[in-house]
């Protein structure tokens, strides 16, 4: 055990922050720990854990996501078009969204693989199309989600949120089974070594390509999830998003060189940084203090996990970084 | 000296400003006015905010690095210069440029410590720092927009003309040829690029790399200033995320101007027909009426275009 | 040479051209089943071209790759695998962040981005553990093993895959003798069993003791192949080298153990890497640092450039004490201390740079000095015989002598008063090295403090006018005069008593 926390530590401490942020959160909330507020905490959580997997994906391979929040707002658009149905044209509605979402991905991923252009020069250009297909689908905030289903999937079951139960479900029967197989080593090894993982066998161009349509189906889920959540389509969620996705990641100890760090740390990161935003919102903060308050603690945060080259004392070691 | 000039006036650098060129000749097709001093001159004016801006950021990309907080540190200057000339007292509207431009250099600073001393990458770093400064802002105005107004020295510094020429532009110029002189009469230019390219190398032909990092994060937080400066003094007023909409732009004119965005190739020069390609398609896309939908999405496709052109011709050569 | 019916890859007039540099130039070579087959020749003699070509890494210009006798298109390692030629990169195919297990599992055959197979982690296992590497926790993360284990941990993953045609390149370098012999017992079993095995090694005792024929390459041309035994080690060094190189070194002037002093190191200590190293540095000397690798010498170039924090004890330069704190500071006029790194392609040069700015970047800001003037680096790009298109080629272009003659120039411009060397021949062609070794003791006879950090005890013996010898942080022997001989050198580095000399 102490050999798995240690070989886990990044996971394992961002863990135990949101653990402690939880636990302050619930006792200091006014109405303590009731499935309602638990249930408003999820979805937010969610949400951002969802943009920050899609992130994850990005990061893992070396790469970097800036259209993350583009793809979330174009596929929340999509679902406020074909999810405000009944019955079985939901089920369509949810595999187009998804369908749209894993598009977006695949289109950064060609072009960072064959085109050869930088993730995030490719991305940033992507993200300003995106953004202009959400906002023909949807100049102004409108459209609707069916009711009966996005309460399924928004409140809760037996008194656990769905939330988190959805939470589970993807670090349970996706993550951890994906982390078994040839393609969750081929993303760790592009990440930490292009050149080795070639010479071992690792189709790179294709675990990459997976690697950015795995990124936009989840962003496609965190516009779809968005959805449920708000019942309405906006196409001007794209920026907060984004940066917000790449907080996350970072603070659930996902290295933005590639190669290190699990996708269990960025849902964890989101969660921590959901939780601190709700944090404040019933400590008694000014409400006009929490984005500064938000921004310190990043900021912190970051320092913190960089001051350790403060002891570097070999100068040449600062460059390996 | 000519050697490297005119090896840096190759044909990536050319292309951008081939491309406004079509730009220009296209759109005249449709819209004769295009063509017209008035036009022409009023897209300088708005092609210099971009472009004092992505001064900055084609320094900090030559070195590999990013600047996020280009929005805020854009906003701040702007809300103090405003407020500073919106007291009325005549000592504190002249202190307003002054001051908005240390507040840019001073968090230039505060982006180089965590880059140079801490070794955060600077994506996240710089993230940081803007998402702190955003939070400043809104504690201070309490999210409304703020009240103040520009004063006069700032009004025409944005709108004026001398001789015709906007004064913006001959700012964004000055700011340019400055910045020139500078990479290129010292060892600064050549440090940048030999830090994008191979850092460790660069410190130990005995560069004081961390020197290099602090002065060129903080020449761009005085370029975001100084845009912040001109876009007050344009509008009269400083606003809530009147920033935000300068990032993407800034970068991509950077790399339309063919500055790799893993540092060390690339120049200011680019930059220049980079910044003038984008506002040029910018203004024809609002001439031709098209919806902001439109444009993001032509916008997002030619950026790639570009791009794609710029690395075919790379892989040729 | 007879070529048995039963060749496993066959190459026919492969040529490898990289811009302007051919690496393999028109190579005909074949290796067949059941044979271990050595190949022997300079660093950029293209052994190291060959395994890729014939490991998919890269593909040939011009040529044919026959495998089985059918010609072949090896586009990737994966379709080279999948064929049964594995190669044994030098711990390149391993990824620093993943752990043991996963990087023996990585890319097996039969597992594609589906579920892992775990037969091939049993054969693995228990491989490794043939090759004394069954102590190595299959947790640990790779980038924490020691160099030997992760030699092992690259053996064992490459013998797993179960190859037709192994290629082993320096396979053994960080591997001590016991462990060596087991792997070779290994090496052996398999070719018994009908598995061809290339090898590339530079200890011709290994190629004694395993090759049953060798091939010499050089300068990118297949010189000639034959039985292992055919010629003894001098007519094979002539193969390699092409030419007889009488006079590698200048002639050794006489000691001059009363040179002014230019800089003395006192009690110098860095953590636990150095401990209580006294140093003395004569104007015209050339002072020798040897031992095993990481011994401390490389730290004792590195504290007196400046690169580490919190040093022990005193630097004494011209009998002032001084503090040098940076590279940057080491290259004050007043202080004019010089550092060629090691590695030329990480820490020495700017590669997609010109020549040009590579030798003004360290002389670029140092006042009083030309840093933008030609003439400034030209006595020495003479010295040097620096072979270049222009001065604004990248330096990436290079071959690695040419790219060492732009770093040593870089530095030599600025005339320091002592020059710190780390290893600058390692990986060189024999001309170059005659041509750096006569520079360098020309700068030492107009002055110059000279300390040369070396993995060739030649240089030791033929060049320096002292040498200290490293082991565990510290100086074990300082020889001098006759005392140098390879005897003691190695007896020295092994920290084994001394024949005679002096102790430190």
């Amino acid at each position: 055990m102490p050999e798995f926390l240690r070989a886990n530590r990044r996971e394992a401490i961002a863990v135990a922050v949101l653990l402690f942020l939880l636990t302050v959160y619930l006792s200091t909330h006014p109405r303590g720990m009731s499935t309602y507020v638990m249930t408003i905490w999820a979805n937010q959580c969610l949400i951002l854990a969802l943009a920050a997997a899609a992130q994850f994906f990005a990061v893992i391979v070396r790469g970097i996501d800036l259209s993350v929040g583009a793809v979330m707002a174009l596929t929340n658009t999509i679902a406020s078009h074909v999810m405000g149905g009944e019955g079985i044209s939901l089920l369509g509605g949810a595999a187009l969204v998804l369908a749209a979402g894993v598009a977006c991905g695949l289109l950064n991923g060609a072009l960072v693989v064959f085109a050869r252009i930088q993730p995030i020069v490719v991305t940033l250009a992507t993200a300003s199309i995106f953004v202009g297909l959400a906002l023909i689908l949807r100049p102004t905030p409108g459209g609707v989600i069916n009711y009966d289903l996005a309460d399924a999937m928004t409140l809760d079951v037996l008194g656990i949120p769905t939330a988190l139960l959805i939470t589970a479900a993807v670090i349970g029967l996706f993550w951890i089974p994906l982390r078994r197989t040839g393609l969750g080593l081929g993303l760790y090894a592009i990440g930490s070594s292009e050149q080795a993982a070639f010479q071992s066998g690792i189709q790179v161009p294709l675990v990459r390509m997976i690697s950015f349509g795995l990124g936009g189906l989840f962003a496609g889920l965190a516009g779809l999830y968005f959805s449920f959540v708000t019942t309405t389509g906006d196409a001007g969620i794209a920026a907060n998003f984004t940066l917000n996705s790449i907080a996350a990641v970072v603070l659930g100890g996902v290295a933005l060189r590639g190669g290190v760090g699990s996708l269990i740390g960025a849902i964890a990161g989101a969660f921590i940084l959901k939780t601190i935003g709700a944090l404040m919102f019933f400590s008694g903060l000014p409400p006009l203090a929490q984005p500064f308050v938000e921004g310190l603690v990043l900021a912190a945060a970051i320092a913190i996990g960089g001051a350790d080259v403060l002891r570097v004392r070999n100068r040449l070691e600062v460059f390996a970084r | 000296m000519s050697l490297a000039i005119a090896r840096r006036l190759d044909l990536t650098t050319l292309l951008p400003f081939a491309a406004t060129v079509l730009l220009i000749l296209g759109g005249s097709l449709f819209f004769p006015q295009m063509l017209g001093i008035g036009y022409l001159s009023q897209q300088l004016q708005i092609a210099a905010f971009l472009g004092v801006i992505a001064m900055g950021a084609t320094i900090v990309i030559l070195l590999g690095h990013i600047d996020l907080s280009v929005p805020w540190v854009l906003g701040g200057a702007a809300l103090i210069s405003t407020t500073l000339a919106g007291t009325g007292d005549p000592l504190l509207t002249a202190l307003a440029i002054p001051a908005a431009l240390a507040f840019g250099g001073l968090i230039g600073l505060i982006n180089a410590v965590g880059v140079a001393l801490l070794r955060i990458p600077s994506m996240v770093w710089t993230l940081a720092v803007n998402s702190m400064l955003l939070g400043i802002s809104v504690l201070y105005t309490g999210g409304f927009n703020p009240k103040g107004e520009a004063s006069a020295t700032m009004n025409w510094l944005a709108t004026g003309k001398l001789a015709g020429i906007p004064v913006a532009f001959l700012l964004w110029m000055a700011v340019a040829v400055g910045l020139a002189l500078m990479l290129h009469r010292t060892g600064f230019g050549r440090y940048l690029s030999a830090i994008g390219y191979n850092e460790k190398a660069t410190f130990l032909s005995g560069v004081s790399t961390p020197s290099v990092l602090f002065a060129a994060f903080s020449i761009a937080g005085l370029c975001s200033a100084l845009g912040g400066v001109l876009l007050a003094g344009y509008a009269n007023q400083a606003y809530q995320s009147m920033g935000d909409p300068y990032l993407l732009p800034t970068i991509a004119a950077v790399v339309i101007g063919g500055t790799s965005i893993l540092g060390g190739k690339g120049g200011l020069l680019g930059t220049v027909g980079g910044v003038f390609f984008i506002t040029l398609l910018n203004s024809i896309l609002s001439v031709m009426q098209m919806s902001d939908a439109w444009r993001s999405i032509i916008f997002g496709v030619l950026i790639i275009t570009m791009l794609m052109v710029q690395t075919l011709r790379g892989r040729e050569g | 040479m007879a070529t048995s019916p039963s060749p496993i890859v066959r190459l026919e007039g492969v040529t490898k051209r990289y811009g302007a540099t051919v690496a393999l130039d028109g190579v005909n070579f074949d290796c067949n089943a059941g044979e271990i087959h050595a190949v022997l020749g300079e660093n950029g003699a293209g052994k190291s071209t060959l395994m890729k070509i014939i490991a998919g890494v890269i593909q040939p210009t011009e040529g044919v790759v026959h495998v089985d006798g059918e010609p072949v298109a090896l586009r990737s390692p994966r379709e080279a695998v999948s064929r049964g030629l594995v190669c044994m990169f030098q711990e390149l195919s391993l990824i620093p962040d993943l752990t043991v297990r996963e990087n023996l599992m990585l890319g097996a055959p039969g597992t594609g981005l589906g579920r892992l197979s775990g037969r091939t982690l049993t054969v693995a296992c228990d491989l490794l553990a043939r090759i004394d590497g069954g102590h190595i926790p299959m947790r640990a993360r790779l980038a924490d093993l020691s160099l030997a284990e992760r030699q092992q941990v690259e053996i064992a993953k490459a013998l797993a895959r179960e190859p037709r045609l192994l290629i082993l390149d320096e396979a053994t370098s960080a591997l001590n003798a016991s462990v060596v012999e087991k792997v070779f017992t290994v090496i052996r079993e398999e070719s018994a069993r009908g598995i061809g095995v290339l090898f590339i090694s530079h200890r011709f005792h290994e190629i004694e003791a395993l090759a049953d024929r060798v091939s010499v390459f050089r300068n990118g041309r297949h010189v000639e192949t034959f039985d292992n035994g055919a010629y003894d080690y001098p007519a094979i060094i002539n193969k390699m080298v092409g030419q007889k190189i009488d006079d590698l070194f200048p002639a050794k002037p006489e000691a001059k153990p009363d040179a002014e002093v230019v800089l003395r190191l006192d009690g110098f200590g860095w953590e636990d890497g150095l401990k209580d190293v006294s140093i003395t540095l004569r104007k015209g000397c050339i002072t020798g640092l040897g031992g095993l690798d990481g011994q401390g010498q490389a730290r004792v170039l590195q504290g007196l450039f400046g690169l580490l924090r919190k040093t022990e004890g005193d630097i004494v330069l011209d009998g002032r004490e001084i503090q040098i704190a940076s590279p940057k500071d080491a290259k004050r006029p007043d202080i004019s201390i010089a550092l060629v790194p090691e590695d030329r392609k990480t820490e020495a040069l700017v590669l997609q740079q010109s020549i040009a700015a590579n030798m003004q970047l360290a002389a670029l800001g140092v006042d009083g000095v030309p840093a933008s003037d030609p003439v400034l680096y030209r006595p020495y790009i003479d010295a040097l015989q620096l072979k270049y298109a222009s001065l604004d080629q990248p330096v990436g272009q290079l071959s690695g002598g040419n790219q060492q003659k732009v770093a040593l120039t870089k530095w030599l411009a600025l005339k320091p008063r002592c020059l710190l060397l780390a290893d600058p021949t390692r990986g060189i062609d024999v001309k170059t090295k005659t041509q750096i070794y006569e520079l360098l003791r020309r700068l030492a006879d107009e002055g110059t403090a000279i300390l040369l950090l070396s993995t060739d005890y030649e240089e030791f013996i033929h060049l320096c006018d002292e040498t200290h010898i490293f082991y565990d942080g510290r100086v074990v022997r300082h020889l001098q005069g006759d005392a140098v001989t390879a005897e003691n050198i190695l007896a020295a580095t092994l920290n084994l008593p001394a024949q005679g000399g002096t102790h430190a």
